[in-house]
């Protein structure tokens, strides 16, 4: 039995007939975590005896066959913007080095609930504010099929922590693109759910209105089994939509006859060739299976990055207000009195973070509220009705998650544009708040990339269920192996 | 230089906070108690801390819209609110969550009595917002250096800003206003409007100007902690602003000046000219709540009859004295309890009114209590004032037995048995009492024939005296007088039987 190799379902039924213990699981993740992650830097926290318990109780559990559920001692990494009582919770940023938080996120209580083991707290860039994971206070994130290249971001840590065998599911945030675009660069599965269906209640924000909360993981039923598991109405969260009658099917429907919209503004110039040809060749396979391609346009879509950088970036300098080293968080310049404090412990911010705070201060301006964030406010209605009448022609939409494969680290700074095309594809789903869902098709060269699917609200099991098509029927190499290669040997049980 | 001054015009509008009574905070579950223990009424929402959400309280709004509905306001349709950001640490998100784009109410008036008869004051809008913490700056002392406290518990408190139009035109007028608003927050039961808890506060805008010209730059006053510092602070702050334009010195800027009590001065703050830029924008985490014009015409019905009205139907009803109509009309409680009695009384409203804000206030206000402790009820007192109509006690008796039945809560009646209290007006009975006091006092009825009226008073005392009070004294007097006469016409032949001799 090689641990690395199973996925949540067989874990599930090794521990259920004791094959294995949720101990032995853990301890085999820790273990894999203490010998790769030195170098990959996936994680910034991971409470060793804290796992360990959650693991025990969780042995506990199933020999008393009591409340066992799918998740009951499984592992789960989790986004360090994500908060957890009692373990510190960073958000990659030096002024919550020491932050504990006094309560769990409501994803992280369910987690808990359902019998699942805090693996640990993955690295992102600082606040979430980032497409690569580097610009956290605890270091970059490398990627695991090419270490000189990035793991894209923000959740980096969770994608990585997923392709490299450190967690057999993972919890990220997405603003931007920020499960997805990292999920397309680690050959893992990621998805953004429906703003509103996952609770945000003890997400740290960046920007309200976009963030959410999703799963990675390794395949379409894993993916599946912890979305369902997050999903659901939460109280303590105004924007949390409630609960569907139906919690959704079993990824189990036929897809014949679905329409796949095609929107060729997602195919224009910047996008890499050979990654065009392999979403295409994943159109292919899914008219071959029964689905009807359709080609329209979104010409809202042409906006989207600037409304997003504008809406987002004000909101994040909002977000940003209250850490002012007052209640908790690293307090600086304490004998300068209430303002030197204050701004002594705001320099601690990044640069990234500092960047996008100026910025949305700005764009908050009295004198350009009406110039940059009323217009920037009508583009995104635009979108949404821009989406909602392609929704009336195809039942979801088929695009790349990424414009070109994982950059390389010395790339970025020098190729904005290559990574705003990257940002592209992924922020129209922020900005109508739509689920979207990226996984993998293939590889180019060594690098995997991952195409995109969009639908309307409350279409996560449909995304999943026609992707899962696509993977069963994609030529044999379009799916990357079961994790990435030379990232430590398997450990046989 | 000073009858020039008399010309000029004084324009005060004013911004008032009002707490709402809520149990709940705005936007948590916290309980809004006041005077607990510092920051034990505390969660992550209400202290900002990060990924704490706000979860509206529709209680407040619900306040809100009866407070807008009271104020004859234009509600909004949907309930949104926004960001306003300044950084203080008594504010834990580095924003504050108002309505600036949309507020609750707009255009709304309230009408008031002026000293020259009742005006309706613009109301310009009124907004839900959520209330701060508490800073408590302590000075350098034995301990060590200077320190700031922080206290969280008021944080996230649902508050009600009522901004007024510049329509008030003298620090009276501006406390009469006031004064009826809170008369109406009260009756509306809204709110504690407790100026002493910081749960009722008023910021006034002041400036003067020669009358037809523009408005002049205004002064803001703060601390102005109760309707006097009001009314005192204003009328300071006018007077310094007419004397600097009688000078030809005019208020270039617009100011921030702080009342100061003890010195009875304001004081300079801080200069307004940069108006503070505070980022307002739509609050993305709060989605509006539409509000159902049904939901609305349900508030609308539930509405109590409010002061002014009250004071116009005591007068036209009830043909109350003016000062009375409205005193009464905006203590709730005191109000009830006159209606209440006056279905059981069938005298006259005013002698109720006289009683309830005369005789029970006093006796309420000596032992702290108010009309919610009464252990009588109003038909019983309605039934004292009935016993005093009908002459079965005097006045000084009745206000004895009220002081009983407040003590006791027992019945008037029974007070009255048990203490012997009735009223002698069985005319033999008194015929009795008379002829015994003049009997026993022959120089005082000899001075009184002599001219001395002030032995008439002696009589009457004397027979008070002996029957403890409670002969009728209309009828006392009568027989006095008779029996008295019988003398006079009698001659000097002796008390005795004087009368038939006549």
């Amino acid at each position: 039995m090689v641990i690395g190799k199973m996925d949540v379902g067989a874990l599930r039924k090794a521990l259920d007939r004791r094959e294995i213990s949720a101990v032995e699981l853990t301890t085999y993740y820790l273990d894999r975590i203490a010998q790769l992650d030195p170098e990959l830097n996936a994680f910034i926290t991971v409470p060793r005896a804290e796992a360990l318990r959650m693991a025990a109780a969780a042995d506990r559990r199933i020999a008393a066959q009591e409340g066992v559920t799918a998740l009951t001692g499984i592992p789960v990494a989790i986004k360090d913007n994500i908060c957890t009582a009692g373990i510190r919770t960073t958000c990659g940023s030096r002024l919550l080095a020491d932050f504990i938080p006094i309560y769990d996120a409501t994803v992280v209580a369910k987690l808990k609930q359902a019998g699942a083991v805090l693996l640990g707290k993955t690295n992102l860039d600082e606040f979430a504010m980032g497409s690569a994971t580097q610009y956290s206070f605890y270091g970059p994130t490398r990627n695991p099929w090419d270490r000189d290249r990035v793991a894209g971001g923000s959740s980096g840590g969770s994608a990585v922590a997923v392709a490299a065998g450190m967690a057999p599911l993972a919890l990220g945030t997405d603003t931007g693109g920020s499960i997805r675009q990292p999920a397309a660069f680690c050959g893992v599965w990621g998805l953004k759910p429906t703003y509103g269906r996952v609770s945000r209640y003890g997400l740290v924000p960046y920007a309200p209105s976009f963030d959410q909360i999703g799963p990675l993981a390794r395949n379409a039923r894993d993916l599946f089994l912890l979305f369902r598991a997050l999903a659901g109405h939460d109280p303590l969260d105004p924007t949390s939509l409630p609960a569907p009658a139906e919690t959704g099917g079993d990824l189990s429907g036929s897809i014949r006859g679905l329409r796949v919209g095609l929107p060729r503004e997602f195919f224009g110039a910047g996008l890499d060739a050979e990654l065009k040809e392999r979403v295409l060749t994943v159109a292919q396979v899914l008219a071959e299976a029964g689905c009807v391609l359709v080609e329209l346009s979104l010409p809202s879509v042409a906006y989207a990055l600037p409304a997003y950088y504008l809406l987002a970036y004000a909101e994040a300098s909002s977000s940003m207000a209250r850490y002012d080293g007052v209640r908790f968080g690293n307090r600086s310049g304490a004998e300068q009195g209430i303002v030197g404090m204050m701004t002594a412990t705001r320099q601690g911010f990044g640069p990234e973070v500092k960047r996008r705070v100026l910025l949305g201060t700005y764009f908050l301006s009295a004198d350009c509220y009406e110039e940059y964030y009323r217009p920037a406010q009508k583009v995104r209605a635009w979108l949404r009705q821009d989406f909602a009448a392609a929704y009336r022609r195809c039942d979801l939409l088929l695009t790349p998650t990424t414009a070109a494969p994982a950059f390389r680290f010395a790339d970025e700074a020098g190729d904005e544009r290559a990574l705003a095309l990257t940002e592209q594809c992924t922020v129209a789903a922020n900005l109508t708040g739509d689920p979207a869902l990226s996984f993998p098709c293939g590889r180019i060269n060594h690098l995997p990339v991952g195409a995109q699917l969009i639908g309307p609200a409350g279409a996560e099991e449909l995304l999943i269920r026609v992707a899962a098509v696509y993977a069963e029927k994609a030529p044999d190499d379009a799916m990357p192996e079961w994790t990435a290669p030379d990232v430590g040997e398997q450990i046989e049980v | 230089m000073w009858v020039s001054k008399l010309r000029y015009e004084t324009v005060i509008g004013l911004e008032v906070h009002v707490e709402l009574k809520t149990k709940a905070k705005l936007w948590c579950g916290c309980s809004t108690q006041f005077g607990a223990e510092p920051n034990t009424q505390v969660c992550p929402v209400c202290l900002g801390l990060p990924g704490g959400l706000p979860v509206l309280n529709r209680k407040a709004v619900e306040l809100a819209l009866t407070t807008g509905l009271a104020l004859n306001c234009v509600l909004t349709a949907d309930c949104r609110f926004d960001r306003k950001h300044y950084f203080y640490p008594d504010l834990p998100k580095g924003y504050q969550i108002t309505q600036f784009y949309h507020p609750i109410g707009r255009e709304g008036w309230l009408e008031v009595e002026f000293a020259d008869g009742p005006r309706r004051v613009r109301i310009k809008e009124i907004h839900l917002e959520e209330e701060a913490g508490r800073t408590y700056h302590l000075p350098a002392g034995q301990d060590g250096g200077a320190a700031s406290l922080l206290d969280y518990n008021r944080s996230g408190i649902p508050l009600l800003e009522i901004v007024t139009a510049p329509e008030l035109s003298s620090p009276a007028e501006a406390r009469l206003f006031l004064e009826e608003l809170k008369a109406v927050l009260e009756c509306l039961e809204v709110s504690d409007a407790k100026m002493e808890e910081g749960s009722f506060r008023c910021d006034a805008n002041l400036s003067v100007r020669r009358p037809g010209e523009a408005l002049g730059k205004r002064v803001e006053l703060k601390n102005l902690n109760s309707f006097r510092a009001l009314e005192a602070a204003l009328a300071y702050e006018e007077e310094r602003q007419r004397e600097l334009l009688a000078q030809g010195e005019p208020l270039r800027h617009e100011e921030v000046r702080a009342w100061d009590e003890e010195k009875g001065i304001t004081v300079y703050m801080r200069e307004k000219e940069r108006v503070a830029d505070y980022r307002y924008f739509p609050e993305p985490e709060v989605p509006p709540l539409a509000i159902p014009a049904a939901w609305v015409q349900t508030l609308r019905r539930r509405l109590p009859e409010l002061p002014m009205e009250k004071r116009r139907r005591y007068l036209e009803v009830y043909q109350l004295a003016a000062a009375d109509a409205a005193l009464l009309s905006r203590r709730k409680a005191e109000a009830a309890f006159f209606e209440a009695t006056l279905r059981y009384y069938r005298g006259s409203a005013q002698n109720v009114a006289n009683w309830i804000l005369g005789e029970l206030t006093r006796i309420m206000k000596e032992a702290k209590q108010s009309v919610a402790d009464l252990r009588f009820s109003a038909e019983d007192l309605a039934a004292l004032l009935q016993l005093q109509d009908q002459k079965v006690i005097s006045g000084k008796i009745a206000k004895a037995v009220l002081e009983e039945m407040f003590r006791t809560g027992n019945k008037p009646a029974a007070i009255i048995e048990e203490h012997g209290w009735q009223q002698i007006s069985d005319p033999g009975t008194i015929k009795t009492l008379v002829r015994e006091t003049l009997a026993a006092n022959p120089a005082a009825v000899e001075d009184y024939l002599g001219g001395k009226e002030k032995a008439f008073a002696f009589f009457v005392g004397d027979v008070m005296r002996k029957s403890k009070g409670r002969v009728n004294p209309e009828l006392l007097n009568t027989i006095l007088r008779a029996e008295l006469g019988n003398y006079t016409a009698a001659g000097h032949s002796g008390g005795q039987g004087g009368h038939e001799a006549g």
